[in-house]
C-alpha cells in the first residue's frame, strides 16, 4: 500500500476502487516492452479474426505455375513449393496458433486449478494422491509426453489439443496447491467454515478467488509455452497436419529451401517467437502489477 | 539430513513406479492388438487363429493386466524394453546406441548454461539498471521463447550455408575425429543450452536482486568489505538456491529440446529415435524413450532437494 492510498478517505469505497484500477494499469503499462507485447498481441489477434480480408491469398490455394517465387510486391514474402502465398499462410497461421494456446489454457487451467484446489483444500490423503500422480506426469518433459499421447491418438488438430492440455495439467495444479495450501490459513476461510459453508462454497467463493492473482499470471506466460510446444510438434509432422497451415509445419517445410528462399522458414518462426515474447512480456506486466512480491514466484 | 533423505528417496521411489505404469497403460491404450502389430509387420503373410493364440501365450497377453505389468517391469529391471515392432530388434540395444550421443551433447549444453548463464545473471543484479543489465535481461527474454527449431535452422543458414563455417548437420564421435566432432556439435548444443541458460541468468538475476537488499548484506558493506568478498561470500550463497532448483527442470528442458534439435541437426540420438518411433508407430521405442527420460527427469529432482536439503538447513529440519 503506497502513501496515497491511505490518504484517500475510507468512506470512498468507489473511489479507491477507480485507483486501485488506475494504479494497476499505470504499473501494468509502466514498461516499454509491456505495451509492445500487447500491440503485437493485438496485431496477432486482429490478424488471426480478420485472416479472410487480410490475407492477399487463399492459404490453401496450390499454384504450380507460381511455386517457389522470390519475394516481390505480389508475393511479399514469396510463395512455396506448391505456389502458395508465404504471407497468407503466415495470416491464416495466427488461427490456428492462437485458436490451439486459448483451448489448451483453457482446457487445463480448469481441470488443473481443480485438482489443486482439492489437494490443498483436503490434503492428506487427498493430497497425496492427486499431486503424486501430478509429480509423475511432470517427470516427463512437456513435448515428449505430448508426443506419448499423440502417439496413441494419432497427429491432427484436435489429438493435438488434447495432447498440450494434458501436459500442461501439472503445472497449474502444483502452483494452485500451494496457492491454496497458504490462503486455507486464512481465519476467513475459518468463519466460512463454522457457519456451516460446505466445502465445494469455500473452495470456490473463499479459496478459488485469493488463489487467482499468480495463476492468471501463469495462465498468460502458458499461453506462449503451449504456442511454443505446438510449433514443437507441427515441427515434428507429429501435430496438426498439412495442409492446415501452422506456424511450426511452415518453419519444417521451408527448411529444404533455405537457400533459395529463407523467408519461407524465417517468417513463420519470427511469428512464433513474437507472439510467445508477446505474451511473456505481458505475463511479467501483469505479476508486477498484480502483486511485485510475486516475483520470483513464477 | 538422514530422514530427510530417506523421505525423499521414497517419494523418488512412488513416482518412478507410477511413471512406469502409466508407460506401461499408455502403450496398452493404443489402438489394436499388439500381437496383430507385431504380426502384420512381419513377413508372415497368413496366420490362423491358433497361431495368433500361442503368439499371445508367449508374449504373455493372455495374463491380466497387472501380472503382465510385472512381467513387463522385471524386463525393464533386468535391461529387456522389449523389440521393436518394425525390425524386431532388442530396444535396449538400440538405446544403449544412441543414448551417449543424447548424453553428450545434453551434458555441454546443461555445463554451458550453468557456466554462462548463473555469471550473467549475477552480474545483472550487481549492476542493476546499466546497459549490461537491460541488455543481458533482454537476451534471456528472448532466449526463453525463441522456438529452437527455427533458430537451429537460421545458424544452419548463416554458419552452414552461408559462410560454410561449420557442417551443415550430423554427428561424429568424439573419440573417431574430435576436431571434426566438436565443429559438427557447436550448433545443436548451442541450441539446446539457449534456454536453460536464459532460465538460468533470468533466476540467478531476480533471487540475487531479492538477497542483495538484506539485512545481513547492508551490515557487510558497512563494515566495509570489498564488493567480491560481499558478492561471492555472502550473497551468492543464499542468491543461488533457487538456481539450484531450476537447474533440474533445466535437465527436463535439455531432453525434450534433444527432440526437436536432434531432428533439425540430424543428430542419431535419443530424441530422434522418439520421432521416428512415433512416425513409424514403432511403439516399444516411444515407451522406453518416455521411461529413460521421465527417469532421468526422477533422478535429477531427487539430487537438486538432498542437495538443497544440504545447502539449505533449514529445509530438512521442516
Amino acid at each position: 500500500m503506497s502513501i496515497e492510498a491511505n490518504l484517500e478517505p475510507t468512506t470512498a469505497v468507489n473511489s479507491q476502487r477507480v485507483s486501485e484500477l488506475r494504479r494497476f494499469f499505470r504499473t501494468f503499462v509502466n514498461r516499454g516492452v509491456v505495451v509492445f507485447g500487447l500491440v503485437i498481441i493485438i496485431i496477432f489477434i486482429i490478424a488471426a479474426i480478420f485472416a479472410p480480408w487480410l490475407a492477399p491469398y487463399n492459404p490453401d490455394k496450390i499454384d504450380m505455375n507460381n511455386a517457389r517465387l522470390q519475394p516481390s510486391g505480389s508475393h511479399w514474402l514469396g510463395t512455396d513449393s506448391l505456389g502458395r502465398d508465404t504471407l497468407s499462410r503466415v495470416i491464416y497461421g495466427a488461427r490456428v496458433s492462437l485458436m490451439i494456446g486459448l483451448v489448451v489454457v483453457l482446457f487445463s487451467s480448469i481441470v488443473g486449478m481443480s485438482l489443486g484446489l482439492i489437494a490443498g483444500y483436503f490434503g492428506g490423503w487427498v493430497h497425496a494422491i492427486i499431486m503424486r500422480l501430478m509429480d509423475m506426469l511432470m517427470a516427463f518433459p512437456v513435448l515428449v509426453l505430448a508426443l506419448l499421447v499423440a502417439a496413441i491418438l494419432g497427429g491432427g488438430l484436435v489429438n493435438v489439443i488434447w495432447a498440450l492440455a494434458f501436459a500442461m495439467v501439472p503445472i497449474y495444479a502444483r502452483l494452485m496447491c500451494g496457492q491454496a495450501i497458504s490462503v486455507k490459513e486464512n481465519d476467513y476461510v475459518l468463519a466460512g467454515r463454522s457457519m456451516g459453508a460446505s466445502h465445494i462454497r469455500i473452495m470456490l467463493r473463499h479459496l478459488a478467488p485469493n488463489c487467482f492473482p499468480p495463476l492468471i499470471v501463469m495462465m498468460t506466460m502458458m499461453l506462449g509455452t503451449t504456442i511454443l510446444a505446438e510449433a514443437g510438434l507441427s515441427f515434428l509432422g507429429i501435430g496438426v497436419q498439412p495442409p492446415i497451415p501452422t506456424w511450426g509445419n511452415m518453419v519444417n517445410d521451408g527448411r529444404d529451401y533455405l537457400l533459395s528462399n529463407p523467408l519461407l522458414s524465417f517468417a513463420p518462426g519470427l511469428a512464433i517467437m513474437l507472439v510467445v515474447y508477446a505474451f511473456n512480456m505481458i505475463g511479467d506486466g501483469l505479476r508486477d502489477a498484480l502483486d511485485p512480491q510475486l516475483r520470483g514466484v513464477i | 539430513m538422514t530422514a530427510y533423505i530417506i523421505r525423499r528417496l521414497i517419494l523418488a521411489v512412488i513416482v518412478l513406479v507410477l511413471v512406469s505404469m502409466f508407460v506401461f497403460l499408455a502403450m496398452r491404450l493404443l489402438p489394436g492388438d499388439p500381437v496383430l502389430m507385431f504380426v502384420s509387420s512381419s513377413s508372415v503373410q497368413e496366420i490362423t487363429d491358433e497361431q495368433l493364440e500361442s503368439l499371445r501365450h508367449e508374449f504373455g497377453l493372455d495374463k491380466v493386466l497387472p501380472m503382465q505389468y510385472l512381467d513387463w517391469i522385471s524386463g525393464v529391471l533386468h535391461g529387456d524394453l522389449g523389440r521393436s515392432i518394425l525390425n524386431h530388434s532388442p530396444v535396449t540395444q538400440e538405446i544403449l546406441r544412441r543414448l551417449p550421443i543424447t548424453i553428450h551433447l545434453g551434458a555441454l549444453a546443461f555445463i554451458i548454461a550453468v557456466i554462462i548463464g548463473i555469471p550473467a545473471g549475477v552480474l545483472c543484479a550487481v549492476r542493476r539498471g546499466s546497459w549490461l543489465d537491460n541488455f543481458i535481461t533482454t537476451l534471456s527474454n528472448i532466449g526463453i521463447t525463441i522456438p529452437v527449431f527455427w533458430l537451429g535452422i537460421i545458424l544452419i543458414y548463416v554458419f552452414a550455408l552461408y559462410f560454410e563455417w561449420l557442417p551443415v548437420m550430423g554427428y561424429t564421435s568424439p573419440f573417431e575425429d574430435f576436431w571434426l566432432s566438436t565443429k559438427k556439435i557447436i550448433m545443436p548444443v548451442f541450441c539446446l543450452a539457449l534456454g536453460p541458460l536464459a532460465g538460468n541468468a533470468r533466476q540467478a538475476r531476480s533471487s540475487m536482486l531479492e538477497v542483495i537488499h538484506k539485512d545481513y548484506i547492508r551490515t557487510a558493506w558497512s563494515k566495509g568489505l570489498r564488493e567480491r568478498t560481499i558478492i561471492i561470500k555472502h550473497a551468492l550463497k543464499n542468491g543461488l538456491m533457487p538456481v539450484v532448483t531450476l537447474s533440474g527442470i533445466g535437465i527436463g528442458a535439455i531432453l525434450g529440446g534433444s527432440v526437436l534439435i536432434e531432428q533439425v541437426f540430424n543428430i542419431p540420438g535419443m530424441g530422434r529415435l522418439a520421432v521416428t518411433s512415433v512416425m513409424n508407430q514403432d511403439y516399444p521405442y516411444v515407451q522406453a524413450i518416455a521411461l529413460i527420460m521421465a527417469i532421468s527427469i526422477v533422478f535429477a529432482n531427487l539430487l537438486v532437494d538432498i542437495s538443497y536439503g544440504w545447502l539449505d538447513p533449514r529445509v530438512h529440519y521442516e
